[in-house]
């Protein structure tokens, strides 16, 4: 080997540092311990980004390297939610119930105890049994490995359906998409036995570690949060700097191709849509206990399309660029929705951005996919001089390489 | 509050010989039934005055109608002065007093009366007495109402009333749904067995609910433990074993009831017992802190029992012991074997019409809801399976047509003529959005099918919020024209509503429209030829660019008429399109791209699917499209050119 | 010599048109075969079914000398057999670079495991840069393969193949848009190769054909029309009616 895997990319060592020092101010800057110039909920926010960031990574890899247009990454990573939301729903009231015990003239039984919890879990829907996917529940570990064997597992059995079939393109996508919008329906439903439309809630606090306050805990997490972030970044940039990078690639911008190299293309694309899943579940297990509730609204198709659009605006194919995509526009959303921009009186009405930045979200959007195709890494490129060559109008990389859409060639 | 149910029901215990003495006869019955439970009468409540009523409508008395129907009205008042009864009429500074025997009684300032104002429950008891009067009345609005009272709520006292009103009975409807009446009250209250059954027998396998309304509480039944074998007498329908018919513990609850077993122990009467019985930290000789276990719990129990501080509770051996020395059964409420057997027999036969009715009905809802697919996918069976577009906007399309609809009757208030208008202007709006996004959007992207699908989700974003932000979150109504309301009736089973055979009328119209336009013009054919080979078509002078334009037009614009006719039975809210958007394109794939027919499969498919899903789980549609979801991705796996697929090289890779 | 592929009696249909009727074909382990025929004849559609694109209505393809039947694999376990193809349009992967685009053809494991912890050895390195070299492509080694001229992609395509290590070749239409030069270069690596392996070339050119100098099969119809030298089918009355047409 002639360079080293980070001389090689030296993106890594830089994004690294970029991570480290935004850790750096934020831990300085908390309430937890720093000089409280930013608030605890300000913390949340950007622990919750950077999670966001994570699973943008993982719809990077998919999509703009491997060219799987997935419209399910944010069912797997709210499936992760859930997955840890069990948990700490289920321990904290455990707290909860036991404490309101302890004031009964017998110590409690175990059985007790375990309808205590039921009772007050599902209560809201009308039931005081556990269902048996929460047979998990009390066991951190157990609920841990879950949290990523599921959405794991899940996108195993689609993935090997869709790919066997050899579902591609703009078909794959809406298969996905339905994908997403069963799982929601399903948990939308009273006795899927996570709570229906009422979500999991209440996972702000974690249990088992006494009573910190919550500006340590946000600090915890988004210290968690931003190791994830590191290590899946590395991760992925480690996997796409090798062999399998160049195949993945490669299988992006002809697939048909690939094949008669003698690669398995079902398989690798499997191989990429299971390691994504788990990768986003991963970020929903982090992501969710800082977000303090989850609802089957969460895994509705349309986080997915924003999931994607914040890789496209952040530009496809570059890990970077989903990086920047996803924290810009939800720094952006959090902002202009936040209500801290100022509203435009326009004589006859006042422009809301409140109102409006869906608008402005939904026309941007369009105006990068028609104007911008390479997102704001496209901008990367151009300071660094670096151009792609002139194809003459053939496809090549990320953007027009992606297009091969061989179901619409008649 | 409590008290005064206490004395009510004192009074009420005083008045009962009086009622049960007085029989049915005499002038003036009436009258002295009212004087004698005048303090039932003058705060008369559901539970309470039904004797007194029965005991009116009974009394063969003629002015107990007039008395009843006063008394419903609000027109009976008690004299504050003696608490005498009187038929109240309104004068100018009063009333105009008539005695309930009927004699006239002067007149009476207002504030001498007080007017009893029944409430709607007893209103109801009223309403019913009343039934057997109306029955010959003049009227035959006032017959039909009393029909329709039995009908409600059957009595025993109505059949004979009920049989001797259908000879006189003139008009022939009428005097139908009397006889039918009649027969459903002699199924129920008839006087012999036989009469009964065949009153039974008569209705054949008739498909009314009022029929099966009347049979079910014949077959009811009740489980009922027995110290012995069950008496001789009682119409059994079966035997139960405990643990195969019946769960243990519910057979045991049976017993408890009936006083033949004591009480189980319940763990709250368990910890409650052990809480009292706690003695310097330790109960039964069970440390406290020990008692975080049931097991221990129970040992603590027995040593308590054993002390006889505590009543012994049954435990697992005598509770077995029971239920082997009972027998439970499940008891007939109806005595006659005869008439419960018959009962089953004609259930047993309805059963299986209606069966074959619900199949006929839920083919008929699936067809309305393939319509609807149909109607909401084909406008993606042009943009989608002729052009090869992905437009995600397409959902947002039909709900702007939806909302066009909306508009229009702001305006027009009339509903017949705003539907009329708001059909071509929601082509017209949508036609122009459509053509709008194909020139600004979509022509960019031709060579780049998921770059057009995400820039299409764009535009779904920005159209969904300024539709909420325009008209707000609240759904908006779009009402359907009167005539499109209610629905085609077959039988009790069978209906569908109106507007759901408009739909499907529109759907088909949309096929016809799609066929002319496809194969019979010449858009249709230069279509077909830039979607074929886009460079051959433009050669032979054909201009793709305004073919596109004017496909994604006409694409778009059936989906804004789409918009309306599915506005007219789903809420407008700014979310419409997206309920629909991924139905439509699961509809245009599991049909198969690029084929009207296969698109109308699709539909079917799906419709029908989801309607024979939510059958088997009715109370969860969500589930029902949750599993829709699920088979439709295992389908594609079997045919993943849809069901009718095109085949060959022509299909590409 | 026994055969490496043996293709016999091999049918398929789209939409009622016979694209291949009752086809048979063999070929020896080291052979250079030339097919030729009009357009719609079922060239590319016979290397569809030898690749495992297309499956067969009818007929059985056995490859290897303990015959393996190729209808039961997919195209990657086709390749991973030893069946290489070239395509007619280039198809590298313009992305990536000379190096990367030979590496991703070397032999090796082909599952995602083994490609994912997969490392570079010196003699991997070596080999990549033979092939560089065989293909005349030596010094464009870290050049992006987008920016290579067509001709130039030909070849990194045919360094691709070389790189996978086939028995059996597969190349259709080789010279299509090649100057003179680089047809001459293209003549002599397809010769080259063919002594160790079998070359079967789809090709249109009949002076590249002569060129070749080797056994020619004409397909007419999705059959085999004739067989034998270049001299020899180009006199069959037949194959002149068919193809060479007046």
């Amino acid at each position: 080997m002639t360079k080293g895997f980070l001389a090689k990319n030296p993106s890594i060592l830089i994004f690294l540092a970029a991570l480290a020092a935004f850790t750096l101010l934020v831990t300085l800057g908390s309430e937890a311990l720093g000089l409280s110039f930013i608030s605890t909920s300000m913390v949340k926010t950007l622990g919750k980004i950077l999670c966001l960031c994570l699973v943008a990574l993982a719809m990077d890899l998919v999509w703009g390297y491997a060219g799987i247009l997935s419209l399910g990454h944010m069912a797997f990573f709210a499936v992760g939610g859930y997955m840890i939301g069990m948990w700490l729903m289920y321990a904290r009231t455990e707290e909860i119930v036991i404490a309101a015990l302890a004031q009964s003239p017998l110590p409690a039984t175990p059985e007790e105890i375990r309808q205590g919890i039921a009772t007050q879990i599902f209560g809201v829907v009308g039931a005081s049994d556990f269902p048996p996917i929460w047979a998990f529940a009390h066991s951190l570990p157990l609920q841990l490995i879950l949290a990523l064997a599921v959405p794991g597992l899940l996108a195993l059995v689609f993935g090997w359906l869709a790919f066997r079939s050899r579902v591609t393109g703009v078909y794959l996508s809406i298969l996905t998409q339905a994908m997403t919008l069963a799982l929601s329906l399903y948990l939308f439903q009273n006795d899927s036995g996570l709570r229906g439309n009422n979500g999991l809630s209440g996972l702000q606090n974690i249990p088992g570690i006494g009573e910190p306050s919550q500006a340590a805990v946000s600090l915890w997490l988004f210290w968690a949060s931003a190791l994830a972030l590191a290590c899946g970044y590395v991760l992925l940039a480690w996997l796409v700097s090798g062999k399998l990078g160049s195949v993945i690639r490669a299988i992006r911008d002809d697939e048909q191709r690939v094949r008669f190299l003698g690669y398995s293309v079902e398989s690798y694309k499997l191989f990429l849509f299971t390691l994504t899943a788990i990768l986003a579940a991963l970020a929903g297990v982090l992501y969710y206990p800082q977000a303090g509730i989850i609802n089957p609204a969460e895994l509705a198709p349309i986080a997915s399309i924003y999931l994607a659009v914040w890789v496209a605006i952040g530009g496809r194919g570059r890990l970077y660029g989903a990086v920047i995509g996803a924290a810009l526009v939800t720094l952006l959303s959090s902002w202009f929705t936040g209500g801290r921009v100022p509203d435009i009186p326009l004589g006859f009405a006042t422009l809301k951005w409140v109102d409006w930045w869906l608008v402005l979200l939904g026309f941007g959007f369009v105006a990068v996919t028609l104007f911008a195709p390479q997102g704001v890494g496209g901008l990367v490129d151009k300071l660094q001089g670096l151009r792609n060559p002139d194809r003459k109008g053939a496809p090549l990389g990320p953007d027009d390489g992606s297009l091969q859409e061989k179901e619409a060639v008649e | 509050m409590r008290h005064i149910i206490h004395a009510f029901l004192a009074v009420l215990l005083l008045a009962l010989p009086q009622i049960a003495a007085s029989p049915a006869r005499a002038e003036g019955e009436a009258a002295a039934i009212l004087t004698q439970n005048r303090d039932l009468v003058a705060k008369a409540s559901r539970q309470t005055i039904g004797p007194v009523i029965d005991a009116l409508a009974a009394s063969g008395d003629p002015t107990a109608a007039q008395i009843l129907t006063a008394w419903e009205a609000r027109r009976l008042g008690q004299r504050k002065s003696d608490g005498a009864f009187f038929l109240l009429a309104p004068t100018a500074d009063g009333y105009a007093l008539t005695a309930p025997d009927g004699t006239a009684a002067g007149t009476a300032p207002k504030a001498d009366i007080t007017e009893l104002k029944p409430n709607a429950g007893v209103r109801g008891l009223i309403a019913t007495a009343l039934v057997q009067f109306t029955l010959s009345d003049p009227d035959p609005a006032a017959r039909a109402a009393a029909l329709t009272s039995i009908a409600r709520d059957p009595a025993a006292a109505h059949l004979e009333p009920l049989r001797a009103s259908i000879d006189g009975e003139t008009d022939p409807a009428l005097k139908a749904q009397k006889q039918r009446l009649e027969r459903l009250l002699a199924l129920q209250y008839g006087a012999s067995a036989a009469e009964r059954i065949a009153a039974i027998e008569s209705f054949g396998a008739d498909l009314g609910l009022d029929i099966r309304g009347a049979l079910n509480p014949l077959v009811a039944t009740k489980r009922i433990a027995y110290a012995a074998n069950p008496p001789a007498g009682a119409n059994l329908a079966r035997t139960l074993t405990p643990g195969t018919d019946i769960p243990r513990t519910e057979a045991y609850d049976l017993l408890v009831a009936a006083n033949l077993a004591p009480a189980r122990l319940t763990p709250e009467e368990q910890t409650a017992a052990l809480a009292a019985n706690l003695v310097n930290g330790s109960v039964g000789g069970v440390a406290l802190a020990d008692l975080n276990s049931q097991p221990a719990r129970d040992r603590a129990y027995t040593a308590l029992e054993t002390a006889g501080t505590v009543p012994p509770a049954a435990t697992d051996p005598e509770v077995e012991a029971a239920l082997q020395a009972h027998t439970f059964a499940e008891v007939y409420a109806e005595p006659d074997a005869e008439v419960t057997a018959a009962a089953q027999a004609a259930l047993k036969r309805i059963g299986l019409t209606v069966g074959a009715m619900q199949v006929a009905d839920l083919s008929l809802d699936a067809l309305s809801l393939a319509s609807i697919y149909f109607l909401a996918a084909i406008g993606l069976a042009i943009t989608f399976g002729v052009m090869r577009v992905i437009n995600m906007a397409h959902g947002e399309f039909i709900m702007l047509g939806a909302y066009t609809g909306y508009v229009v009757q702001l305006f027009i208030t009339n509903y017949t003529l705003s539907i009329i208008v708001a059909l071509p202007l929601a082509f017209a709006v949508t036609f122009a959005a459509g053509v709008a996004m194909e020139r600004l959007v979509i022509r960019h992207l031709y060579k780049r099918p998921l770059e057009t699908l995400l820039a299409t989700f764009g535009i779904s974003i920005a159209l969904q919020q300024i539709a909420k932000n325009i008209f707000g979150t609240q759904a908006r109504p779009l009402t359907a024209p009167a005539w499109l309301d209610g629905a085609w009736v077959l039988n009790d089973v069978v209906s569908i509503s109106y507007i759901r055979i408009a739909i499907f009328v529109l759907a088909l119209l949309f096929l016809g429209f799609f066929l002319w336009l496809m194969k019979r013009t010449r858009l249709g054919l230069e279509v077909r030829a830039v979607t074929q080979n886009p460079a051959m078509a433009a050669s032979m002078g054909i201009n793709p660019d305004r073919i596109n334009m004017l496909t994604f037009g006409i694409g778009s614009g059936i989906a804004g008429i789409a918009g309306v006719a599915i506005g007219l039975f789903a809420k407008v809210t700014s979310e419409l399109g997206s309920d629909y958007i991924v139905q439509s394109f699961m509809t245009v794939v599991v049909g198969g791209v690029g084929n009207i027919w296969g698109t109308l499969a699709g539909a079917l498919l799906i419709g029908t699917l989801q309607k024979g899903i939510e059958w088997f789980n009715p109370s969860n549609t969500l589930a029902a499209q949750t599993y829709m979801i699920i088979f439709i991705i295992i389908f594609i796996q079997f045919r993943p050119r849809g069901i009718i697929a095109l085949k060959g090289r022509a299909a590409g890779d | 010599m026994s055969a490496l592929l043996e293709v016999s009696g091999v049918s398929v249909t789209f939409d009622g048109f016979r694209a291949i009727n009752n086809l048979s074909f063999s070929i020896g382990a080291a052979e250079l075969r030339a097919i030729i025929g009009p357009n719609g004849a079922g060239k590319t559609t016979f290397m569809d079914i030898v690749t495992g694109k297309t499956r067969p209505d009818t007929g059985t393809v056995r490859f290897g000398e303990r015959p393996i039947s190729l209808l039961a694999l997919s195209e990657a376990q086709i390749a991973r057999a030893g069946v290489g193809r070239k395509f007619q349009r280039p198809t590298v992967f313009e992305d990536q670079s000379v190096a990367d685009n030979l590496t991703m053809a070397l032999k090796a494991a082909r599952g995602p495991f083994k490609v994912l912890f997969w490392k570079e050895t010196a003699a991997d390195r070596a080999r990549v840069a033979a092939l560089a070299a065989e293909v005349g492509l030596a010094d464009q080694l870290t050049r992006k393969s987008g920016e290579l001229s067509h001709g130039q992609k030909q070849w990194l395509e045919i360094g691709m193949l070389l790189a996978q290590e086939p028995r059996l070749l597969l190349v259709d239409e080789p010279a299509a848009g090649m100057t003179l030069a680089e047809r001459e270069h293209t003549t002599a690596l397809l010769v080259e190769m063919a002594k160790t392996r079998a070359v079967v070339v789809v090709e249109h050119d009949m002076e590249f054909v002569r060129r070749l100098n080797c056994k020619v099969t004409v397909l007419h119809e999705g059959a085999v029309l004739a067989e034998g030298s270049l001299d020899h089918v180009t006199k069959n009355p037949q194959v002149i009616e068919v193809y060479l047409g007046r």
